[in-house]
């Protein structure tokens, strides 16, 4: 899927990356730009503005949790689906999410890392983090039944 | 790194996996609040046309190949130095996002606004002899528009990241939407 040279600058780039307050601002993000996966969490509290998604801090947690699983998925690039097998269990037989809210996280992470990265964030960076968030997106969708 | 032609639509349409194509959308008119349409308008005059244009066309071009297939006069696309360089390339994006600056002015009536390049991207089939198969264009409007739309925001995002706030990304997203969705209105 990715060639050498892509494996290596995205793990260059990812290494950059402050895992803990992305995480949170991708699910954040998430949860302002596409309002309907709110309904996955309204566990968690305070979710009426944005500023009260940004701020709140089991979006933070949650976040967190999500990208260190992203960022253990980087390691096995050449096995998305056997690393995503159980979390895509999980998603699907308990939490029943759309698979499609995979793909809006994705481009949210994208755009992130867009955001923060500036310039640095090639195009040719971009495609190569686009082939992997969407890659993840399809192991976590592959034991959807 | 040009990819090949895809040979039937069948396969051609198994490249569209990273979004996956929308069916079609209630006929409802997109309402945009005071606070998005403000949001909007202040990035808006801070963005530079022929740099975001550009920039935004030829990431498109980059990140999803088969979309050159829409632009094979512009020449020369066959490395990311050459898109990004690419004079043709600049030009229509530019062109592109003066087009999303009209649309910032009637966000209230953007399937209005849109129409004459709606019939444009709609109603022009275009067939491919090579492979006697015919694209519809509406799988060019809805889709690459969305997509293209995404390309917007994330060099919105590289360029603005102070201003580029939750609020701003949102207010952005529904409006790169819904004028993929005016352009495909002619469709609906």
């Amino acid at each position: 899927m990715l060639t050498a040279e892509e494996k290596s600058s995205v793990t260059a780039l990812f290494g950059k990356v402050k895992v803990d307050e992305v995480g949170g601002e991708a699910l954040g993000r998430l949860l302002v730009v596409y309002p309907w996966t709110q309904r996955f969490f309204e566990h968690f509290g305070d979710l009426s503005t944005a500023d009260a998604v940004m701020g709140n801090p089991q979006v933070k947690a949650h976040g967190k949790k999500v990208l260190e699983s992203f960022s253990e998925g980087l390691k096995h690039l050449d096995d998305l689906k056997g690393a995503f097998a159980k979390l895509s269990e999980l998603h699907c037989d308990k939490l029943h999410v759309d698979p499609e809210n995979f793909r809006l996280l994705g481009n949210v992470l994208v755009v992130v890392l867009a955001r923060r990265f500036g310039g640095e964030f090639t195009p040719e960076l971009q495609a190569s983090f686009q082939k992997v968030v969407t890659g993840v997106a399809n192991a976590l969708a592959h034991r959807y039944h | 790194m040009r990819n090949k032609r895809p040979r039937s639509e069948a396969v051609a349409r198994t490249c569209f996996w990273p979004i996956r194509l929308t069916s079609k959308l209630p006929d409802t008119m997109v309402h945009f609040t005071t606070e998005e349409k403000a949001a909007v308008a202040s990035l808006w005059a801070k963005v530079n046309v022929e740099v975001v244009g550009s920039e935004s066309l030829a990431r498109l071009l980059i990140v999803y190949p088969w979309t050159q297939r829409l632009f094979d006069s512009f020449g020369n696309l066959y490395s990311e130095s050459a898109i990004m360089g690419n004079p043709k390339v600049k030009a229509h994006g530019r062109k592109v996002l003066n087009s999303f600056g009209n649309a910032i002015k009637h966000m209230d009536d953007l399937k209005g606004t849109f129409t004459d390049l709606s019939e444009l991207h709609c109603d022009k089939l275009h067939v491919d002899p090579e492979n006697f198969r015919t694209f519809p264009s509406y799988v060019l409007s809805s889709f690459y528009s969305q997509l293209l739309g995404n390309m917007i925001l994330i060099v919105l995002a590289t360029h603005f990241s102070k201003e580029f706030t939750p609020q701003m990304q949102a207010a952005w997203q529904k409006l790169t939407n819904a004028v993929a969705n005016a352009l495909a209105h002619k469709y609906h």
